[in-house]
Formats: C-alpha cells, sequence, structure tokens
C-alpha cells in the first residue's frame, strides 16, 4: 500500500507541475515543477515512507524508461542516415566533454575528501534508503 | 502455419506486444550484463534497443505500433523524474554543504557539454533545428523534448539524443574517468549524472552506491539548470 499511495503522491505532483507550468507559464516542464514540490512536500514526515517505497523502484530501473524512446531511433533513421556521422561526432565528443569537465571542476572546487570520513557519510545519511 | 500468421496479425496490432517485447529483451540484457560482470559495453538498454530495433526491421513492425505498446513504460519518466527528490531530499544536508562545489560543477559540465555539442554540430553544418535538438541532450528524455520544444528544435529528434548521449556516458565513463585519474565514486558518479543523465546514473547506482546517489543528484541539478537557464541563453541569444 505504500508503494501505491508514494505512486498517487508521485502523480499528484506531476499532474500540479503540469498544471502550474501552463496556468503560470513557468518557463519548467511539468515534472520538474513536481520534483520540487515533492521537496517541499517531504517535509512532511508522514509522506517519507510511501514515497521512499515508490522512488526507490522506480529510480532502480530508470535504464529500462529509456528503452522506447531508444527504439525511436528506428523512426529517425533517415535524419540520422543524412547527417549520422556529424551527429554522433558531436554527441559522443560532447558526452566526454561534460564528463571531463564536470569531474575535473568538482575535484578542484570539492575540499579534499579523506577516504575513511567521506566513506561512512552515505551510511549515516541515507538510513531511509535502506 | 496460416493459423500462426493470422496470431502473429492479431498480437503484432495489440499494445501488448510493444510492453511485452520491451519488458522481456530487458530482463534478459539485463540477465546477461549482471552474468557478465556488469562490464560498460554490455549496457542493458543498449542491447535492448539494438534487439528490439532488429526486431521491428526483421518484422516492418512500424514504430507508432510498438510504441502504442511500450508508451505504458515511456509515461513512468514523469513521475521518475518528480521522484528525483527523494534521493536529492535525503541527502540535502550533504548537498548544502557542498553546495557552490555541486552546482559550479554541474553548471561548467552543462555548459561544457551543450556548447560543445551545438558548436561541433554547427561547425559540421548541421541544420538549425537539429543544433536546438542536440542543445538539452545532457538532460533527462522528457525534459529534454520540452526544452528542444522551446527551442525550436524536434522533440522526437532530442530524445533520441538524450538517449544516445546517456548510452555514450554509461558506456565510456569509466575508461574516460580511469583516464582522467578520478577515483572518488562521489565526483565519477556526478560526472556520469551531469553529462549522460538517467541512463548515466543508472549505471552509477550499479557500481557504487555513493556513485549512484550522486549520479541522481547530478542529473536533479541538471534538469532545474537546463530548464532554467537554456530558455532564457536563447533569449538573450536573439536579443543580441
Amino acid at each position: 500500500m505504500d508503494m501505491l499511495r508514494g505512486f498517487a503522491l508521485l502523480l499528484t505532483c506531476q499532474s500540479a507541475g503540469e498544471a502550474l507550468s501552463r496556468l503560470a507559464h513557468l518557463p519548467l516542464p511539468g515534472p520538474v515543477i513536481g520534483l520540487l514540490l515533492l521537496w517541499a512536500l517531504l517535509n512532511v514526515p508522514a509522506v517519507r515512507v510511501p514515497v521512499a517505497a515508490a522512488a526507490e523502484p522506480l529510480l532502480g530501473h530508470l535504464s529500462l524508461l529509456f528503452v522506447p524512446v531508444g527504439v525511436g531511433v528506428v523512426a529517425h533513421l533517415g535524419l540520422l542516415g543524412q547527417y549520422g556521422g556529424r551527429m554522433m561526432a558531436a554527441i559522443v565528443l560532447s558526452t566526454w566533454a561534460g564528463i571531463a569537465v564536470s569531474a575535473l571542476v568538482l575535484r578542484a572546487l570539492l575540499p579534499p575528501m579523506p577516504g575513511p570520513v567521506s566513506a561512512p557519510t552515505p551510511a549515516a545519511n541515507g538510513n531511509g534508503s535502506a | 502455419m496460416r493459423d500462426f500468421v493470422e496470431l502473429w496479425v492479431y498480437l503484432s496490432a495489440t499494445p501488448l506486444f510493444g510492453l511485452t517485447a520491451t519488458l522481456v529483451t530487458y530482463v534478459i540484457a539485463h540477465g546477461v550484463y549482471t552474468r557478465l560482470g556488469q562490464p560498460p559495453w554490455a549496457n542493458p538498454v543498449l542491447w535492448t534497443v539494438v534487439a528490439l530495433a532488429l526486431l521491428l526491421g526483421v518484422t516492418g513492425m512500424p514504430y507508432p505500433t510498438y510504441f502504442s505498446g511500450a508508451q505504458f513504460i515511456h509515461f513512468l519518466l514523469g513521475p521518475a523524474v518528480v521522484a528525483l527528490a527523494w534521493p536529492m531530499w535525503q541527502r540535502r544536508a550533504e548537498l548544502r554543504a557542498r553546495a557552490w562545489p555541486l552546482l559550479l560543477a554541474a553548471l561548467a559540465g552543462g555548459t561544457a557539454a551543450a556548447g560543445s555539442a551545438v558548436a561541433i554540430g554547427w561547425a559540421a553544418g548541421l541544420p538549425t533545428e537539429v543544433l536546438a535538438s542536440l542543445a538539452p541532450k545532457s538532460v533527462t528524455a522528457p525534459v529534454a523534448m520540452g526544452i528542444a520544444a522551446q527551442l525550436g528544435g524536434i522533440p522526437a529528434l532530442a530524445a533520441v539524443f538524450a538517449v544516445l548521449t546517456g548510452l555514450v556516458g554509461a558506456v565510456s565513463a569509466k575508461y574516460l574517468l580511469d583516464a582522467l585519474r578520478i577515483t572518488s565514486p562521489e565526483i565519477r558518479g556526478f560526472a556520469l549524472g551531469t553529462a549522460s543523465h538517467g541512463v548515466g546514473a543508472a549505471r552509477a547506482m550499479q557500481v557504487h552506491p555513493t556513485a549512484g546517489a550522486y549520479a541522481a543528484l547530478a542529473l536533479g541539478l541538471q534538469v532545474l539548470l537546463a530548464a532554467l537557464l537554456m530558455p532564457l541563453a536563447l533569449m538573450l541569444f536573439k536579443n543580441f
């Protein structure tokens, strides 16, 4: 039941987000506003267990959710065929640029993390995720 | 034989086929991936997409027919974006303490990914609507579609670019980060989530729980930053 309650909360936040995005002409997509609404809602202790019960399985199988769109490559073979090589070059090189830049910037900015201290942090903070 | 053909004609026209094929293929691909010890090249999304694309090619099934079933899985992307609030909220203390480094790294990584994609695409002579579809490719697919539409791109193409970006990151990030000698799981996860969103974050979650949490955090930050800043950047660009 917790999972269903949590899923209902996720959908309610998303719907409220869609409504807000459209009514107030906000630049944020509905699910993103839903994310912010859920964040605010998590201050209420009663919602935490249901939200965890729905969010964890959903995020645990996040990669499955990208399959239908991935298969959509098939529907765009025409466009991909015409520019395929150049598009792939842009995608591959820019992804590497994004990974390298974010990793190097974060390494430069984060105070040096001694291994033994940083290791227990997730365990101490993530008590709700078990 | 004729019965079989009739059965196929019936089954292939119902949404049941797309949904079943997607789930069964993914379960098999994930099983192989796990059995092989989770090497990046055996990424289950990559091989599921390849197998299903081949299946559609061999059977001649049009994509919309497949999608009529697969949409039930696709639909969950929206609630999944909302659900990102949970891992981020759980780490709010860490987030607050490291807010500036994380925000700057997300901004720098996102700008590098989107900027270099558009620059390389522009230099290669890609049409404008393709460039506008490339810009949000480091953001998770449903949000990328919304941003691409606002920028004047093709939403469906933006979603395909986002998935390809996710796969490139999930398959190659390990080697790139090893070459850069980045060992901390926090930074490795964060970089994966920044540049290759959900598919990268899914890979990070499988490798290390801390890396997974930072990947989810990076993914959430990327969604917020891109949704807020990309239309703004376009507005400034158009006015000058």
